[in-house]
């Protein structure tokens, strides 16, 4: 028993839930951004509520996200920490450079690493992991993608006769709706990891027997920290999402969302635990491939699935040292030395970030080919 | 267990399609009943009318956004159960 280090465990690991929920504002939220069928800050403000709905609709944490891919008897509050550092530490970095990059990845691979770096590799279930996590990460965007072809190609069949204007208009309410089931399944799937997270650290510390569910305020507090993470709107990936891959019609954003919300509803009711993100990215890329003359921007496409490949390697090798480094120093010195780092880090981060700032004024601008639209000419902007 | 459960990608692929790009066809339908009458043809090319008058339009119209509506509420439902294992 350590309860000073589950505390801090518990406060790191809202933190992750955060960043999560930041970084994932664009997955339900971009298209309805970019198409204009919401203003970004009621898109974002709708999206926060369903997360936190969402995170309430979920309310017995059938198995931690851990716990089927490590063994859990080796786990300590510690390699939870660095675990967790790990995540935050990638998607913190992704988010800066406006990848749109798996959060679940990055707390997979952040404990994944630490728990090679206390135990070593033979307490990874690297085949569960393979077929657990690689492959339906492999898998997913690509059906996303065939379905929101699919469902564009038809959405504009269908409605071929209306006009342009009245389409934009009918298939905006449509978005709406669509990208509401998104924040909804988003807050269930996503926050139900952090509250799995949460409660193998309660175990771990015998808070709670082995055998229990998340306790209430573990769901009230994740559902909070997801909503507000969303609300706040991670801007630079939402505007990857929305502007950068494909230039995206009201239409196509409907079958995008329709397309994600139907995939990671039916994929969680089978029991695959996937990325939202990857869903969400195949989704649109699948709107440019199903509508004739759309355009999809394969370089950005291709900058997300490098860095898709790097998350799991990367954050393991910062959880690791994460780990290592806690365990030099001992105690609970050596976490706390952790988390001061990492504070440091999301520092700088965010000081970078502030020098090419994307927010709900810019998010929409024209795509230039890079996250940070140009700063306007003062006689284009008068 | 094995590597790959193909027959549950099938599921998810066949449902996926069902719901994914179903759905949003049957909405598209219900718009198109929508715009069917004579309002939308005289407000013009650049007009955003959507709802034509007619009344069978109107009624099939109505029709299909109903089986969409349902659809999300049992697709919310799924999610609750999902959550709740006992409460099947």
């Amino acid at each position: 028993m350590n309860d000073t280090l589950l505390v801090l465990v518990v406060i790191t690991a809202l933190c992750f839930d955060f960043t999560n929920g930041f970084h994932d504002t664009g997955n339900a939220m971009a298209t309805s951004i970019a198409t204009r069928a919401l203003s970004p800050r009621v898109a974002v403000a709708l999206s926060g509520v369903l997360n936190l709905v969402g995170a309430f609709l979920s309310l017995s944490v059938a198995a931690t996200i851990a716990s089927g891919l490590v063994d859990t008897k080796l786990v300590t509050l510690t390699v939870v920490a660095a675990g967790l550092a790990g995540g935050i530490t990638w998607n913190l970095l992704t988010w800066l450079f406006g990848i749109p990059s798996s959060s679940s990845h990055a707390l997979i691979g952040g404990v994944i690493g630490s728990t090679i770096a206390a135990a070593g590799g033979h307490a990874i279930q690297w085949k569960d992991l393979v077929a657990k996590v690689v492959i339906p990460a492999g898998l997913s965007p690509i059906i996303a993608a065939l379905v929101a072809a699919t469902g564009t190609y038809l959405l504009y069949r269908i409605s071929r006769s209306l006009t342009d204007r009245a389409r934009t208009h009918g298939f905006r309410i449509g978005q709406i709706g669509s990208a509401s089931m998104v924040s909804l399944a988003h807050g269930t799937n996503d926050a139900q990891k952090t509250m799995g997270v949460i409660t193998l650290a309660l175990i771990v510390n015998r808070t709670v027997p082995s055998t229990a569910s998340a306790p209430f305020w573990v769901i009230l507090s994740c559902g909070l920290a997801i909503s507000l993470g969303t609300y706040l709107g991670g801007w630079r990936v939402i505007r990857t999402l929305g502007k950068g891959l494909v230039e995206i019609e009201s239409p196509q954003g409907m079958a995008a969302e329709s397309a994600s919300a139907a995939v990671i509803l039916l994929s969680s009711s089978f029991g695959y635990s996937l990325s939202t993100t990857h869903v969400a990215t195949g989704s649109i890329i699948g709107t440019g491939l199903g509508k004739k003359g759309a355009e999809v921007r394969w370089n950005v496409a291709g900058r997300m699935a490098t860095a898709w490949l790097f998350t799991l390697p990367a954050a393991g090798v910062v959880g690791a040292g994460a780990y290592a480094l806690a365990h030099l120093i001992g105690g609970n010195a050596g976490v706390i030395v952790d988390l001061v780092l990492l504070l440091a880090v999301a520092a700088a981060i965010y000081l970078r970030s502030r020098a090419t700032k994307v927010d709900h004024n810019n998010v929409n601008d024209e795509w230039t080919g890079s996250v940070a639209p140009a700063e306007p000419e003062p006689a284009a902007a008068a | 267990m094995s590597w790959i459960n193909l027959g549950e990608v099938w599921k998810v692929v066949v449902f996926g399609l069902l719901a994914g790009a179903g759905l949003p066809a049957i909405f598209a339908l219900g718009l198109l009943s929508l715009s069917k009458g004579g309002r939308t043809q005289t407000a013009g090319a650049d007009s955003d009318v959507v709802v034509g008058g007619n009344p069978a339009g109107m009624v099939a119209a109505a029709f299909c956004f109903l089986v969409v509506l349902a659809a999300i509420a049992w697709g919310i439902y799924e999610v609750y159960k999902i959550g709740h294992p006992a409460a099947k």
